[in-house]
């Protein structure tokens, strides 16, 4: 099977700092992947890479495109929904139109958002600024969907938030792998939570891929190793 | 919500109504000053597209409302002289039929706006206000030298352009007509502004970024903002010479410009309704206070500055609350 979304040796940098030195990872198609690693080892700058938001080098191909150097509205379009870290959602929009300015045709619209999220159909008119963090997730999730997706990566999408919601969220997560056979790529420093949802799990550590495979083999000794746990 | 509802019919009627009653009681004048007052409301609800929704803070829009005016001009012009606009490659000659006036005006400020958005989009802050201005300026002198069509002095006209089933002459005639074309347009923009377009496009101005990783490209949505704006203020522009019978490089200069990013301000940044208070009142103001001294500008200054002081959403704001949040 040839994968979905495939980065090899992809290099990065901010200015003179370099970042990623050789990150390599594969997702297949409904395949369910976790990007894992400790702080500031280039999770979230990868993801900007595969996103289109930071010049790379090496190879980003999805769909067997090279997406590498597009931009990152481009890259969207081709069916990568982004779930960024912080929620950012549109705060001086409603819900529903936070979701309407994203809307793409498709099998998601409004209502399959609600559905999957009830607390935003309840929330419809009100502004997403009011929202708490909990629920500005939610939307930024729905928001990812409404584009209508072949691929949808959450970059932490449940930092900062009290358990209950977190569970919502993870089970919000597993709803749609199971549900709706999108692939997804996940980024979270939850291991427990990953090892239960996810399918194959890639370590990033000081900018390298240090570890790939199948999330049942990742055993405590390199989970130790990379992520402290 | 609903009292902005009820506050919007309320000043709509109003705007339908004072100049009826103006034109029972006899002072026709009191009905061009509101056709004047409608007519630059227009021009500011063309801005507003790109200043309210969009964030772009244009110095050049007065570009489009001169270009709608020259064409308003030129094309009378050529008519009322017998003369063709141009001979070759084939004939065109003047016209003295609004419709055809306007979609000259509005295509025209349209591509204009195209060619100018396609510039100074790649800019933003105040390198945009600046680039804008600039071509403001380039177009105010263009005018001021064209001597073809009356240079500094303008363009005259000596009847007031027709339209079908209307006597243009009269004037709340021709204001029912500005009264129409404004609401329709507001109409449009209200729609515009709740489609998934505006919300982007309102979206677009708080994070572009963030409207990036959803697919829609955020200068593209400011590109067609900006026609959209242009081509509104060009129409506004081709109404005002026609209300004047007149057209004259003022039409293009900065000055323009400025007034009617007063208008929104004063009005309500980011409301519908801001631009057509701002224009209605700044109108009011130049009349009462015009009246008093020629430097009635000086009041107005010091209104603007107790607007932007103490009620930053605009006339509208203060009566209203600040319903809309704006950065």
């Amino acid at each position: 099977m040839s994968a979905l979304l495939a980065l090899s040796n992809v290099t990065a940098s901010y200015g003179p700092s370099q970042a990623l030195f050789d990150v390599s990872l594969s997702i297949g198609e409904g395949e369910v992947v976790a990007l894992m690693g400790r702080n500031g080892m280039g999770k979230s700058t990868t993801v900007k890479t595969i996103c289109g938001m930071l010049p790379s080098g090496g190879e980003i191909r999805f769909k067997d495109k090279v997406i590498g150097g597009m931009p990152s509205h481009k890259v969207a379009r081709l069916g990568v929904g982004l779930v960024p870290e912080g929620r950012r959602c549109f705060a001086d929009l409603s819900v529903e139109e936070n979701l309407t300015a994203a809307a793409r045709p498709g099998a998601w619209d409004f209502a399959k958002v609600a559905e999957l999220f009830p607390r935003l159909a309840e929330r419809r008119n009100q502004k997403a600024a009011s929202l708490s963090g909990g629920e500005q997730q939610m939307l930024a999730i729905g928001r990812a969907l409404m584009t209508n997706p072949i691929l949808v990566i959450l970059d932490e999408a449940t930092e900062g938030l009290a358990p209950i919601i977190r569970q919502e969220i993870w089970a919000a997560i597993s709803h749609l792998k199971n549900s709706s056979g999108l692939s997804i790529l996940l980024v979270d420093k939850s291991l427990k939570e990953l090892q239960q949802v996810a399918d194959q799990g890639v370590i990033l550590e000081r900018g390298r891929t240090v570890w790939s495979g199948r999330m049942a083999d990742l055993d405590a000794e390199t989970g130790e190793k990379y992520l402290g746990i | 919500m609903t009292r902005e509802t009820l506050f919007n019919s309320a000043a709509l009627a109003a705007l339908a109504l004072v100049p009826l009653w103006a034109h029972f009681s006899g002072e026709p004048f009191t009905v061009t000053l509101a056709t004047r007052a409608v007519i630059l409301a227009l021009a500011a609800v063309g801005l507003h597209i790109a200043l309210g929704l969009g964030g772009l803070v244009s110095l050049g829009h007065a570009v489009f409302f001169g270009i709608g005016g020259y064409a308003m001009g030129i094309l009378a012009h050529h008519a009322q002289t017998y003369t063709p606009l141009m001979e070759w490659p084939f004939v065109i000659e003047g016209t003295k039929s609004m419709p055809v006036i306007w979609l000259v005006a509005v295509v025209l400020s349209s591509v204009v706006a195209y060619f100018i958005g396609l510039l100074s989009l790649r800019t933003s802050g105040v390198y945009f206000i600046m680039i804008t201005l600039a071509f403001g300026q380039m177009f105010f002198f263009f005018a001021i030298s064209w001597s073809a069509y009356g240079g500094e002095d303008g363009l005259s006209i000596y009847v007031r352009n027709g339209f079908p089933g209307v006597n243009t002459l009269v004037p709340i005639q021709f204001y029912a007509l500005c009264f129409v074309i404004l609401a329709a347009v507001m109409f449009f923009a209200a729609r515009l502004q709740r489609s998934p377009f505006g919300l982007a496009l309102n979206a677009a101005r708080q994070a572009p970024d963030r409207v990036e990783t959803v697919g829609l490209n955020p200068m593209r949505l400011r590109l067609i903002a900006f026609v959209l704006s242009g081509a509104i203020t060009g129409l506004a522009g081709a109404l005002f010479a026609d209300l004047n019978r007149f057209v004259s490089p003022t039409m293009f200069s900065w000055q323009m410009s400025g007034e009617l990013i007063i208008f929104i301000i004063l009005g309500g940044l980011g409301r519908l309704y801001g631009p057509v208070v701002g224009a209605v009142v700044f109108v009011a103001l130049e009349h009462i206070l015009g009246d008093l001294s020629d430097y009635w500008h000086i009041y107005l200054g010091v209104l603007l500055l107790g607007v932007v002081l103490f009620a930053r959403g605009g006339i509208i704001g203060m009566l209203l609350g600040r319903e809309v949040a704006h950065d």
